[in-house]
Formats: structure tokens, sequence, C-alpha cells
């Protein structure tokens, strides 16, 4: 796209030169720790599957038996590796079953020789975990060239989330064929703070549908039934955030999920999950997206929530470059960046429509190969639903206009229930009349030289710049223990899941990390 | 004037609208059957102004119509403020005057609840709508605790500060888990503290019924467009022994 607010190309070079000396010290911390659950991801890609009769999963029992004999530091891998050649159990799960019973003692192989098979026999074990990544990944290419891509863009995204996995599946379905291009299963209140993943279908989530391999299973293969009938690839997105991400990457591209969410700092704003635990879990969980071919979601849209979104504009893009210097080091592409960013000004400012063209023409013309994700008012939204309806119009054209790649369908009950069946419909109406009506309106689009729009687009980069460059003085981990991002302030010593984090050994080895960085 | 019908555009009309979907295709008798529940809800005669079929089995509906319902304003049942609405200068000098120290106050949203706006605004010192939350009032000591907190943290801190008040926020209400999480938070500190020692018990969020205190175990609810001053001025009436002057 052409440039249609005449950013300084001197600038936006700064502001990237900037968010790479911001985040790498962070990814610095990434390369040299590990985690509880970056540990158990690796097991679940080696094979590792089911959980005990109290629903625990075998992964956590057998990472909990590996770190109470050695530790965390050395990586789960060679210690189990090397237990399953010393005690002769040819099956990982038996083995972590028999790690449970306390019938396995584990310690890191001391030979070379014995070091060398046990790193072999990992690499083996998880090698097979990633060839299925991978050809899950050739079946995702395959089906959309057979069933094509949306027709339109920005692809319309849209969440189910009764809680009832089996309930969600026909409401997901009904909307794929009112339109959806893309639908979410938005995960249970609760979740993020669970330490491991629930197995089997489930269907008593709060506001939500558990995130369980099996669930997502199950909304995969009704969606290419849906595809299959409606002729366009209906893709999938759930969540890589929380306690758990990096298995959730695991299973997202083990369950051949299209998108994810995964944000380098939500689950540290808005669960309160230590800010380490997080910066590693996701560093990791991004290379198992790289290479299951899956397009991220960020979430700076929630800043918006707890901060105002005029004041607090900047911070969104210093959000947006810092995911982007994050997702390419973990090896992402341009085109899997859905960074993310919403209509969130109140209504009653005057001008607000006109900030908000500013503001997503900021972010278009910044990452003009991201496909990003435009978010809906949220904030403002009342129970006045018939007032919703317009804003989220309103909403809609600045999505068209703007040349946004994914839409997420905004709600005119936001502020009162999770979505019903007919708020769906008549939200997708809104779409519709909007994306056709406008039609190539974006074309037309092109704001005055020197007029309001370039000149809020230019003052909130000029922001954005200065934001980064305190940052990358200060720290980003002491940014966000201030409360820079969303006024939510989290010191790096506080916050859940520190205690899952270690610090790798001389000898720390990670099979997985190892081929995704070959 | 007591009684009163709903107001299209002529005194008296009774008019109303209504939306609501069926679970049946749209048809002639799908339509005959959105009438058949507009008649039972009192509507009478109900125009169907809109229907369209969504997916297979559905049917949203639009209907209008007269309703042959009065309403007695006189009957109306709701909590209305039954105490003096007061300033931070006001509020201060009660407190100081009554009860010679600062009112602690220990807030919080609990259960897996992640929602901190809504407490936050009635806490922190940037407050809502114009208005500078509790944290800037000199005579409260304010300990806000965030959201995700469960009640046994909540119980040992209220016991810790001395409380004389705890303030929580429930926004989520899928499956009744605000109804859920007060009850076992009202229950908790029954049980951990004697009567006379309990703190006065405060819940807020957007979709609570403020008639509901009783049964929820907590001394008051506070709904949507709450603000801090309201909660001050309470909590100054209920702890200091009522009015200002
Ligand atoms: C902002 C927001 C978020 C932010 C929260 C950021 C944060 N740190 O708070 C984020 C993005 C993190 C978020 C997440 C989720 N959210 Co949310 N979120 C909202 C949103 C858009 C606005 C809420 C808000 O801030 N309102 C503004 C404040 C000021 O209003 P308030 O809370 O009503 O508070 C006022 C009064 O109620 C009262 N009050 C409130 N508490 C108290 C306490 C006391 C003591 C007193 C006296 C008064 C009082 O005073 C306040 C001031 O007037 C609403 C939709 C909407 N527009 O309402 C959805 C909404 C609340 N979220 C919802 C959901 C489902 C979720 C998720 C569970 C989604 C998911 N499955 O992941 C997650 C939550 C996960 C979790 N563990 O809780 C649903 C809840 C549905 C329901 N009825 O159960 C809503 C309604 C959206 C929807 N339609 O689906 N959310």
């Amino acid at each position: 796209m052409a440039g249609k607010l005449n950013l300084d190309p001197e600038v936006v070079a700064k502001a990237r030169r900037l968010a790479e000396r911001a985040g790498g010290p962070v990814v610095e911390l990434a390369r040299s720790h590990t985690t509880v659950s970056v540990e158990r991801a690796v097991l679940r890609l080696a094979g590792v599957h089911g959980a005990d009769s109290d629903g625990i999963p075998w992964v956590n029992r057998l990472v909990d038996a590996v770190r109470a004999d050695v530790g965390l530091g050395h990586g789960v891998s060679l210690p189990v590796f090397h237990a399953m050649r010393t005690t002769g159990v040819d099956d990982i799960t038996v083995l972590a079953q028999k790690a449970a019973a306390g019938a396995v003692r584990f310690g890191v192989p001391e030979g070379k020789a014995e070091a060398t098979a046990a790193r072999r026999a990992a690499k083996r074990a998880t090698g097979d975990g990633l060839k299925l990544v991978d050809r899950r990944r050739a079946e995702r290419d395959r089906l959309i060239k057979r069933y094509g891509d949306p027709r339109q863009r920005p692809w319309i995204y849209l969440i189910v989330a009764t809680g009832d996995i089996y309930e969600d599946i026909p409401q997901a379905q009904a909307a794929a064929r009112a339109g959806a291009d893309i639908i979410a299963v938005i995960r249970s209140t609760g979740q993020s703070l669970l330490d491991y993943v629930p197995e089997g279908a489930t269907r008593e989530g709060f506001a939500g549908t558990y995130a369980t391999q099996e669930n997502f299973r199950l909304m995969r293969a009704a969606l290419d039934e849906t595809s299959k009938e409606l002729g366009r690839y209906v893709r999938l997105t759930n969540y890589a955030s929380g306690l758990c991400m990096p298995e959730m990457a695991a299973m997202a591209g083990l369950e051949r999920l299209d998108m994810m969410l995964n944000d380098s700092m939500y689950g540290i704003l808005f669960r309160d999950i230590n800010p380490i635990r997080t910066f590693v879990d996701q560093r990791f969980s991004r290379q198992v997206h790289a290479r299951a071919g899956i397009i991220i979601n960020t979430g700076e849209d929630n800043y918006l929530t707890t901060a105002d979104a005029v004041e607090a504009a900047h911070t969104v893009t210093v959000s947006q470059l810092l995911n982007e210097f994050f997702a390419h080091e973990a090896g992402l592409a341009d085109w899997q960046l859905g960074l993310g960013h919403a209509f969130e000004i109140n209504p009653e400012v005057p001008e607000s429509f006109r900030l908000e063209l500013a503001h997503a023409l900021l972010a278009r013309e910044l990452f003009p190969a991201a496909p990003l994700k435009w978010m809906p008012p949220t904030k403002h939204m009342t129970g006045d639903v018939f007032r919703g309806n317009l804003l989220d119009g309103f909403f809609n054209l600045v999505g068209a206009l703007t040349g946004q790649g994914i839409l997420l369908v905004g709600m005119m009950t936001e502020a009162v229930v999770t979505p019903w069946l007919s708020d769906r419909d008549i939200a997708l109406q809104n779409v519709r009349y909007v994306l056709t009506g406008a039609g190539n309106l974006h074309e037309d689009f092109v704001p005055a030289p020197g007029g309001f729009i370039q000149q809020r687009a230019n003052q909130v980069l000029s922001e954005a710049v200065d934001l980064l460059d305190r940052i990358a003085d200060d720290t980003l981990l002491n940014a966000i223990a201030d409360g820079t991002f969303g006024i939510m302030k989290r010191p790096a010593d506080r916050g859940k899941g520190l205690d899952g984090v270690a610090k790798h050994e001389e000898d720390y080895y990670n099979p997985v990390t190892e081929a995704l960085e070959a | 004037m007591t009684i009163i019908r709903p107001y299209g555009d002529t005194t008296g009309d009774g008019m109303v609208q209504l939306s609501f979907t069926l679970p049946v295709a749209h048809d002639k008798r799908a339509e005959g059957a959105a009438l058949q529940l507009a008649g039972k809800m009192g509507m009478d005669p109900a125009m169907l102004v809109h229907a369209k079929q969504m997916g297979d089995g559905f049917t949203f509906f639009v209907v209008y119509g007269k309703v042959n319902h009065l309403v007695d304003t006189d009957k109306v049942v709701v909590v209305e403020r039954d105490f003096p609405l007061l300033s931070a200068k006001e509020v201060n000098a009660v407190i100081k005057r009554r009860l010679r120290r600062r009112l602690n106050v220990v807030g919080a949203c609990i259960g897996t609840d992640a929602h901190t706006v809504g407490i936050d605004a009635i806490l922190n010192l940037k407050g809502i709508a114009g208005e500078k939350g509790l944290e800037y009032y000199r005579e409260l000591a304010v300990t806000n605790m965030g959201a995700q907190v469960s009640v046994p943290e909540l119980v040992e801190t209220a016991r810790a500060q001395k409380a004389d008040a705890v303030l929580v926020s429930q926004v989520v209400t899928q499956r009744d888990a605000h109804l859920q999480n007060t009850r076992a938070m009202s229950a908790a500190f029954r049980e951990a503290l004697p009567e006379g020692k309990r703190p006065l018990l405060i819940v807020g969020g957007p979709r609570f019924d403020e008639l509901m205190a009783g049964e929820l175990g907590v001394d008051r609810i506070f709904g949507r467009g709450t603000t801090p001053r309201e909660v001050a001025s309470y909590l100054v009436h209920a702890l200091t022994g009522s009015a200002a002057r």
C-alpha cells in the first residue's frame, strides 16, 4: 500500500531499532531459562498423552517427578530418555505412569555415550511429534487449496463461548454458514491460571469452553465438514495464553488449529502471571507456531480497556512493535502476525471516529505485510444495544477503509451477555452490509496531506518512539512493573507461576528448541 | 399518578417492542408461534414486524404490540439510597469525629474473575465519572488486592488489616458465578469471625440484583454505574451509626 500517512521512514526504522533494543534482554532471559510448561510441551510432542484418575495429565506427573529428583535446569529430555533406556520401558506414557507411582528414579546421564544416546532418543521421539505438526500444516495448505480462502478481506472472525463443546460445535457451524471465516473458541474463565491442561471433551466452562486437545480435535473436524459444505476453508482459533502457553501451542500444531491468540504481555497484565514465566513460555510457543504455520493474534486491544484509548494510543504501537520483534525472533513470518488494535475511543469524544481512522491506518502502514487484527468496541458498549449496533457499524467501516486483515465481529450485546445466536446474526448482517456497501472505498480514502489524520498518526508514532526510547534505557521489565501498559503494575519478581521457572544448567537440553532453531 | 402503562406515541397506548428467537425454521407456523408467545406475554394485539431464519432451525422475531398490564408505581420495590450522600470532606470529618481512627477498607475481585476496572473505579485515586476513588479520602485506609483473589486470601487480609469493610467485585455472571462466589465469601467470613467482629460485607458489579443482599449474606449490593462517593457515604452511614450531622 502506498503511504497515506506520510510517515517518515527514518522514524519508522528508529522505532524498530528501539523495539529490538528493548526486547533484546528479554529474549536473552527466554533463551537461558525453561519452565515446567515448556518441558511439558516437549513431552507432549514426544508422545506423552492422557491423564491420571484425578485428571492430572501424565506430562505434569512426569515433569514433577523429574524435577523432584534432578531439578528442572537440565531440561526433562535427558533424564527422561536416559530413564527409558535404563529401565527398559519403551512407551513414554508408561514411564510417566511408573514415575508417578514412584517407581523410577531420574538422573542426568553421566557418561558421554549415555548422554548422546539419551539425546538421540529424545530427538527421535520429539521429531515424530514435529513431523505430525508438519503433516498438519501440509494438510491445511491442501485444504485451503481445495476449498479456498475467504473471498473478501478482512476475514470475518467470530467468537463462540457456551462452555460446552457440544453446544459450541453447532453454533460455530451456524456462524460459518452465516459468513464467519474464522471461529474462535474462547476459553473458560480461570483456565489461564491452571498449571495443567484439562483432558478430554468438556461441557462445563464458565463464560468460555476449556481448551483441551480433544476439544480442539472435535471442533476442527466439525469445521472441516463445514468447510467442505461451504467451499471455503473455515479457520479455527484458540488461545496460547496463561500458564500453559507452550503446551497450547503444541496441541494447536498437532490438531491443525489455524490461529492462536499469543500476546507477549497479556498474561502478565491481565492474569497477573509472572513476567519471566510469560516471556520464556511465549518464545517457545511462538517457535512452535512458526513451525505449524499458525497465525498469531496479539492482544493490544486489551490495554485500551483499562487505559484510555486516546491517551494510551502510543502504548498500542509500542506493544505492536515489541510483539513484532519477539515474533520475528521466534521465527514467525510477517504473514503470521495478526497484530491487534481496537476501536475503543470513548464515543463521546469529539472527532472520535477520525481518531480511530488515524490509529487504524497507522497500524496498517507500520505493518504493511501483517494481517492485523481489528478489534471491536467493548469498553464503551453499554446496555443500549441499539447504540451498540451503530458503534459496531462505524467500527466495521474503519475496518473497510483501512484495509484490515482480520475483523473480530463486534456484538451489540457486548456489555450484557456472551453472545446469543441472534446477536451473532445481527452482527454479521452489520458486517456484511458495511463491507459490501463500502466495497473498495479504501482506494478513495486518502487523508488530506498535513490534515488531522496524518497529524494524529504521526503524533502517536512519535510518542511511541519516545516511550520505546525510555523503555530501551530502563528495561522492558521495569516498564511493565511501572504500569506502562494498561496501567497494570506487574513487577518481575511477582505474579503467578514464577516457581515453575528454572535457569538453564550448563547441560540443558531441549530437542524441540534445537530442531526449531536449526 | 400511580397507574401507568407503556408509551409508544400516545398516552396510554401501551405499546412495547420485543425480540426473541424460537428454535424452529421460518414459515407461517413459526410466525404463528411467535405471535402465540407474544399473546401469552400479554401483548394484544401483537404485530409481527420481522422474522428472519438463522441457520437451519432458528428464527429471530421482532414483535410490536399493546400490553394490557398496568404498572402501579406505588408498589415498586427497589433499594433506595437510605443514607445521605456526603462530600469527601464530610465523610472524612464524620470518621474522624465518630471513629477517631482511619476506617479500614479491603477490596478485591474474587474467584477467577479478572475484571478490575470496576473495583478500581471505586477504590483507586483516579475514580470514575469525575469522582475520586476511596483512596482519595484521607480517613479511609484502602487495601486493594486486585483480581483473582481467593476467598481464604481475602479473609486473611481482612483479618490482618482489621478491616471495617470488605468490598468485593464480581463481573462474570455466566452460570451464576457471581452468586456462588458471593455466597462462598460471606459464608467464609461468618465461619472465620464471630458476629460483631465481622466486617461490613459489600459486593458490587453490573449484573447484581440489589435486592438480593440478605439472600447472599452480605450487607449491601451496589450495581452498575455506582460512584465512589455513594460507597463512601454508605460506609460512614453503616459503620459510624448513621447521619452526618
Ligand atoms: C474490560 C473487559 C475485560 C478486560 C478486563 C481488564 C481488567 N483488568 O479489568 C479483559 C480483556 C481482561 C477481559 C477479559 C474477560 N472478559 Co471481559 N469484559 C470487559 C468489558 C469490555 C468492560 C468491563 C469494564 O471494565 N466495565 C467498566 C467498569 C467501570 O464497570 P463495572 O465493572 O460494571 O463496574 C461498575 C459497577 O458495576 C460497580 N462495581 C463493580 N464492582 C464493584 C465492587 C464494589 C465493591 C462496588 C461498591 C461497586 C462495584 O461500580 C463500578 C463503577 O461504576 C465487559 C463488557 C462491557 N462493556 O461491560 C466485558 C465482559 C465483562 N467480559 C466478559 C468475559 C466473558 C470475559 C472473559 C471471561 C472472556 C474469556 N472467556 O476469556 C475474560 C475474563 C477472564 C477472567 N478471568 O475474568 C463478559 C462477561 C459475561 C458475563 N455476564 O458473565 C463481558 C460482559 C463481555 C461479554 N459480553 O462477553 N474483559
